[in-house]
């Protein structure tokens, strides 16, 4: 990507980047779960409320993709991310329910550039997505490709 | 009934098959992970991936797709049979999610979900928790999803 502002040697352990904030709303929570999780807790505040979640609440693939978006829009847009292997483990702490907003944070933990891609390191991140009530509601480790500002010199 | 006598730990059950087209792909990044390589097939040319591929979190949705397409027709089959079916809950999360390889345009993925094991939840009495490897391989028979998922269930 052009004019990029974090490349891989911009990953210090410790850092931390702002996840853009986000309101999830009935209609977001119902047209995920309809394609692609559609449990009644899922689809209808009535159903959420009988459950043990407590109302109407996002799959957890929902709000794992959301949290996504959160970091596009927060800091990945503008680096020089080249996808990622996996994820570490990712905790479901709280429900996000409908109307909650989602804000959060990724702080590098470590970072090495690959021997088996030069020009590309790998960047470990703890994520945390909390409600407006400051709980969080989701938290997980992973691991990010980030192409090297080095790489980028040779290249140019 | 419980899910362990239901689905013995080791057996694997395919739960679905999805076809990722181009526009699903590009419809579910543009929502949710707008990376170049996600919606833009020309610019993917320039990435480590090489080509238009599935945001990763859209191979793991399909996998709940057809877990539930599965699950609902199962709970159909044993309640037709006069058996109750496992009363399964919400999930705690997941570990080890693997992207092995890229879920290009046009590759169709199945699904799969396999327990492993099945213990009482110490801090809620009557709850279990199961642990079960999840999934996804594609036409050509490379795994590209891999991880290890979490449900509750209540006996």
């Amino acid at each position: 990507m052009a004019g990029n502002e974090f490349y891989f040697e911009d990953f210090t352990a410790g850092r931390v980047f702002p996840l853009a904030s986000k309101l999830v709303t009935a209609g977001e929570i119902i047209e995920f779960a309809g394609e692609f999780d559609p449990q009644p807790m899922h689809l209808s505040e009535e159903a959420g409320r009988a459950s043990i979640l407590g109302g109407l609440s996002a799959s957890g693939w929902h709000t794992a993709s959301v949290f996504m978006r959160m970091m596009f829009d927060g800091w990945l847009s503008r680096s020089s991310s080249e996808g990622s292997p996996g994820i570490e483990f990712m905790e479901w702490k709280k429900p996000v329910l409908a109307g909650d907003t989602l804000s959060g944070r990724s702080t590098v933990l470590e970072s090495r550039p690959l021997r088996s891609r030069p020009g590309i390191g790998l960047v470990r991140f703890l994520h945390q997505v909390e409600n407006q009530r400051g709980e969080i509601v989701m938290r997980g480790e992973n691991p990010i490709m980030m192409r090297l500002r080095a790489a980028r010199e040779d290249a140019a | 009934m419980r899910l362990i006598e239901l689905s013995p730990p080791g057996r694997k059950v395919v739960t679905g098959t999805l076809l990722f087209t181009t526009e699903d792909i590009i419809r579910f990044a543009k929502k949710f992970d707008p990376q170049p390589f996600h919606v833009d097939a020309e610019a993917a040319k320039d990435y480590v991936f090489g080509a238009l591929c599935a945001s990763g979190w859209h191979t793991c949705a399909g996998w709940m797709k057809t877990y539930i397409a599965y699950w609902t027709k199962e709970v159909a089959r044993l309640e037709s049979e006069g058996l109750i079916a496992p009363k399964l809950g919400p999930s705690a999360g997941f570990k080890k999610l693997q992207w092995l390889k890229p879920v290009y345009a046009g590759d169709t993925i199945t699904y799969s979900v396999q327990l492993t094991e099945s213990r009482p939840l110490t801090s809620r009495s009557g709850t279990f928790i199961n642990i079960t490897i999840n999934d996804g391989v594609n036409q050509h028979g490379d795994v590209v999803m891999r991880y290890e998922g979490t449900v509750l269930e209540f006996a």
